[in-house]
């Protein structure tokens, strides 16, 4: 009965809308068909195989990280982008020029500062451009950590005046137009933003960081473990014996067999830009929470009218919320590019769809949407590579924005507006 | 409209804006003047007719192609209010689609051949062996416009119910897909029905079918026709020519232009040709019934819809159209080149923005802004700073000047009141400095001139000017009052 019932609900959903049917299918499908891959489990209709091939489950947990890393980033830059559009009421073209903005300022600053007394301060300051590479330098979280901590701050700082100085110049005559004359000149905004960077820092693309160490986590011999190099779980595969220098111990309740292989690997950098989102988004939520200014945004965001006339000072919360956003969008920039290693002057914009996506997912004008759908599309983008190519990965992640913005247009959570 | 104008105006704005073709004429003609003065400072005396001949068609080719294409996303933005930012996307639909269809099968990357099959129907069903080719590419660029629609018709169907914003970043997104696939090795070359063995009688039905995108590679398109009115072999000069090209080349030649610059020239001529069908396809358009709800749902959605139009359909159907023509753009943009790839600068959505740009400048909504706006667009933005920078190289002699490697030490020597070390930098630097340039003009029209030139003759929703009326009656009063624009 149980089953008959849902068809007939299955049915109905098929009638009466059948662009969600459609999408759910699909996902139903998705799913069906990881768990085959998993489990290496062929499908067979007479002898066709339908369904082939497989994945390891340690690939899959190494994609779910970098996912979440990623998409920590995305999440991190989408809370401003999200804001603005709820706020100001226009699609920000030139929040991913934000983001390069602050990669660049953090990463002058860490240049200029682990480099100082060593080399000339501008050849320094132009990250990669002028005569020092990065490799003179061995910035690493690990071996300077300091240099990187200021380099997040200043990259907040600048991040934070360029926004504000636009604003003034730019959106602040055009408070009362439309949507769209505001996306446009945001358009011009971001050329003018992503090419004086290209003017400055050239268009090459220099590393930035040393190498810096890697924790394996995995398991030897049916035990969770965790070891400096990836190595030490091919010589406990081989010889049947943990090697020095690794720390194993036994999970309770799981019992996983005799199973011996690395599952991921994490670097010192990817868990400094999850620790620093992290410890970011959770102050964000407390000032929404604590202070009047959450309150404040979601009366400007609902009507912006009303919120003047009941004595919300809207001007001040325009410059807060351009605070807020520029500061972690600037971050998000820097922390990225800590990540990837490298930087150059189209990364933020190469990845600005990328945001518009996590936040249209989360649903425009949330915050906490906003950093879920990052992460959702985080994951998604290198989870996608379960079932197509690398090349396909990121229009795999625009048809998901496409697919929300017709079937959902206000997001996952339902459109709730700010915090 | 113009009329009114006219008689508001002073005495020269009075002449211009007399006729739209004698506006569009002087603005050329000006553009011009200008880029032979900058051609007289930089070219030698030698060659000077040759490299104007060759600078003045770079700007009307440019001004040609983006007036095109402002005139196919006037139809969308200008007529409709729909605001479509994946223009590239459209363009590049329409040009792969073409090549994949023209391509031989045996070429790399394969493709479906289709002239061939054309030129074997024509030289032995219809008899007239000289036609088929030609026939065929007429055949595999409606082809590729037809692709292009159906591609706007599937971004169109369900995305026309959302906001103008959200319709921005679905074609934004759209056309970053459609460019990432192009470039993906995935579909280098790839085979149709691979693995579709469906039989009818002993016969596939549905044959395996190689073609390919050539991704990085890149893609050969057909010749540039003109090469073919032109040489008996249009792949080598060597061959000889036709009668008709003999005859302009010694004619050009006598004041020293070169052949590639009258092939250009010609081609260029043609580019004209479209653009005045363009413009008096959208008058049409514009004039018609059809055209009219058009100008209407930009007005007012939900009175068109009052009015019992649905609006919906008539939406989609804009939106194909206005795709076709992007399409067809995209394919006369490429055609000159016999080969494009998908990391050429004409499939980034930048260009989708100097198209806007050259919309803006001339004014959403009216056509003739749209070409004034493409050709504005083309001389002072696009080709204009690069042939100042050139003056500034020349004048300052900056070829002799050692170019510092960066920013700092332009910045060094200029502080050692030695600037051409720093002018040499700029103009290594000019492609950057242009896009800053042209994002300063962007953001200046949207704050003190949205409307662009033209933007005050968008045209009337409705089939006679009720603000004209009013006028004549004396009024005027009333309409302001209700919100409507008294001064034209």
């Amino acid at each position: 009965m149980g089953v008959t019932s849902s068809l007939a609900k299955g049915g109905r959903i098929a009638r009466e809308r059948p662009g969600v049917f459609v999408v759910g299918t699909v996902a139903v499908f998705l799913a069906f068909d990881l768990l085959r891959k998993l489990l290496f489990f062929d499908l067979y209709v007479g002898s066709y195989r339908v369904l082939g091939g497989g994945i390891p489950a340690a690939q899959l947990v190494t994609w779910l990280w970098q996912g979440i890393v990623v998409g920590l980033a995305y999440g991190l830059a989408g809370v401003g982008l999200s804001m603005t559009y709820s706020i100001l009421g226009f699609a920000n073209f030139s929040h991913g020029d934000y983001f390069t903005t602050g990669a660049f300022a953090g990463w002058a600053t860490a240049f200029v500062i682990a480099g100082l007394g060593r080399f000339d301060v501008g050849d320094l300051a132009l990250v990669g451009a002028g005569q020092v590479n990065s490799s003179q330098l061995n910035i690493s979280i690990l071996s300077k950590p300091l240099v990187i901590v200021l380099g997040l701050f200043v990259a907040a700082g600048i991040t934070i005046l360029v926004a504000l100085l636009i604003d003034r110049l730019v959106y602040k005559p055009m408070r009362d137009e439309e949507g769209i004359s505001l996306l446009i000149a945001s358009i011009g905004v971001a050329l003018v933003l992503r090419y004086v960077l290209n003017f400055v820092y050239s268009g090459r693309r220099p590393g930035l960081t040393a190498n810096v160490a890697q924790w394996s986590f995995g398991a030897i011999d049916g035990q969770f473990a965790v070891a400096k190099q990836r190595s030490a779980f091919i010589v406990a595969k081989a010889t049947g014996e943990a090697p020095e220098g690794s720390v194993h111990f036994k999970i309770p309740f799981i019992d996983i067999g005799n199973y011996t292989s690395q599952i991921v690997g994490v670097t010192a950098h990817e868990l400094t830009l999850v620790v620093a989102s992290v410890i970011l988004m959770y102050a964000l939520h407390l000032l929404l929470q604590r202070t009047k200014l959450g309150t404040s945004m979601r009366a400007m965001a609902d009507n912006k009218d009303l919120a003047r006339v009941t004595g919300i000072p809207t001007e001040r919360v325009i410059r807060d919320t351009w605070i807020i956003g520029a500061g972690l969008v600037g971050v998000a920039g820097y922390m990225f590019t800590l990540e990837s290693g490298t930087i150059f002057f189209r990364v933020g914009w190469e990845i600005l769809l990328l945001i518009f996506a996590a936040v249209i997912l989360g649903g425009i004008g949330s915050i906490y949407g906003a950093i879920a759908g990052g992460l959702a599309i985080g994951v998604a983008s290198e989870t996608a590579l379960v079932w197509i190519p690398s090349s396909l990965t990121t229009a795999a992640a625009f048809a998901i924005m496409i697919l929300m913005l017709l079937f959902k247009p206000d997001g996952l959570f339902g459109g709730v507006t700010t915090a | 409209m113009s009329d009114a104008d006219a008689a508001q105006g002073s005495g020269l704005r009075a002449w211009l804006m007399r006729s739209d073709l004698t506006l569009i004429l002087v603005t050329m003609f000006a553009l011009y003047a200008l880029f032979t003065v900058l051609g007289v400072i930089l070219f030698p005396t030698s060659d000077l007719v040759g490299s104007l001949a060759s600078s003045l068609q770079g700007v009307t080719q440019w001004a040609a192609l983006y007036a095109m294409l402002a005139l196919a996303l006037n139809l969308h933005w200008g007529y409709t209010g729909l605001f479509n930012i994946g223009v590239a996307g459209f363009m590049a639909v329409g040009v792969y689609t073409m090549a994949m269809l023209y391509n031989s099968p045996s070429g790399t990357p394969p493709g479906l051949g289709v002239p061939f099959y054309v030129s074997d129907f024509f030289g032995n069903v219809v008899g007239l062996p000289g036609w088929g080719f030609l026939v065929g590419l007429l055949v595999c660029v409606l082809l590729g416009m037809v692709a292009a629609a159906l591609i706007g018709a599937v971004a169109a169907l369900p995305a026309l119910r959302l906001r103008a914003d959200y319709l921005a970043i679905v074609t934004v997104g759209l056309s970053e897909i459609i460019r990432r696939v192009l470039l993906s090795t995935e579909f280098q070359t790839f085979t149709l029905f691979a693995n579709l063995d469906v039989k009818l009688g002993g016969i596939e039905i549905l044959p395996d079918l190689a073609l390919g995108t050539g991704a990085g590679q890149g893609i050969n398109l057909p010749a540039n026709p003109v090469r073919a009115m032109y040489y008996l072999d249009p792949s080598n000069p060597g061959e000889g020519t036709t009668g008709l090209g003999s005859f302009l080349f010694d004619l050009a030649g006598g004041v020293g232009i070169r052949q590639s610059v009258v092939i250009s020239w010609t081609y260029t001529g043609f580019l004209i040709v479209f653009v005045g069908i363009f413009y008096w396809l959208l008058v049409r358009t514009g004039n018609s019934p059809f055209g009219r709800v058009l100008k209407a749902i930009r007005e007012d959605e939900g009175v068109a819809q009052a009015l019992g139009k649905d609006t919906r359909r008539f939406k989609i159907k804009v939106f194909m159209l206005g795709c076709a023509l992007m399409g067809l753009g995209g394919i006369l943009w490429e055609g000159s080149k016999g080969f494009t790839d998908p990391t050429s600068t004409t499939f980034l959505p930048l260009t989708t923005f100097y198209v806007f740009i050259a919309l803006i400048i001339g004014g959403a909504g009216s056509n003739t802004g749209s070409v004034l706006g493409g050709a504005l667009f083309a001389g002072l933005l696009f080709e204009g700073p690069l042939a100042l920078m050139q003056v500034v190289n020349k004048t300052f002699n900056l070829g002799n000047v050692n170019t510092p490697a960066n920013v700092a030490d332009a910045l060094g020597a200029l502080a050692g009141l030695d600037y051409q070390p720093f002018l040499a930098f700029v103009f290594a630097q000019r492609s950057a400095l242009r896009f800053v340039l042209v994002g300063v003009v962007l953001i200046w029209l949207m704050q003190r001139r949205p409307d662009g030139l033209l933007g005050h003759r968008k045209e009337e929703a409705s089939t006679v000017n009720l603000m004209e009326r009013d006028k004549s009656r004396g009024g005027g009063g009333v309409v302001a009052a209700d919100g409507g624009e008294v001064d034209e």
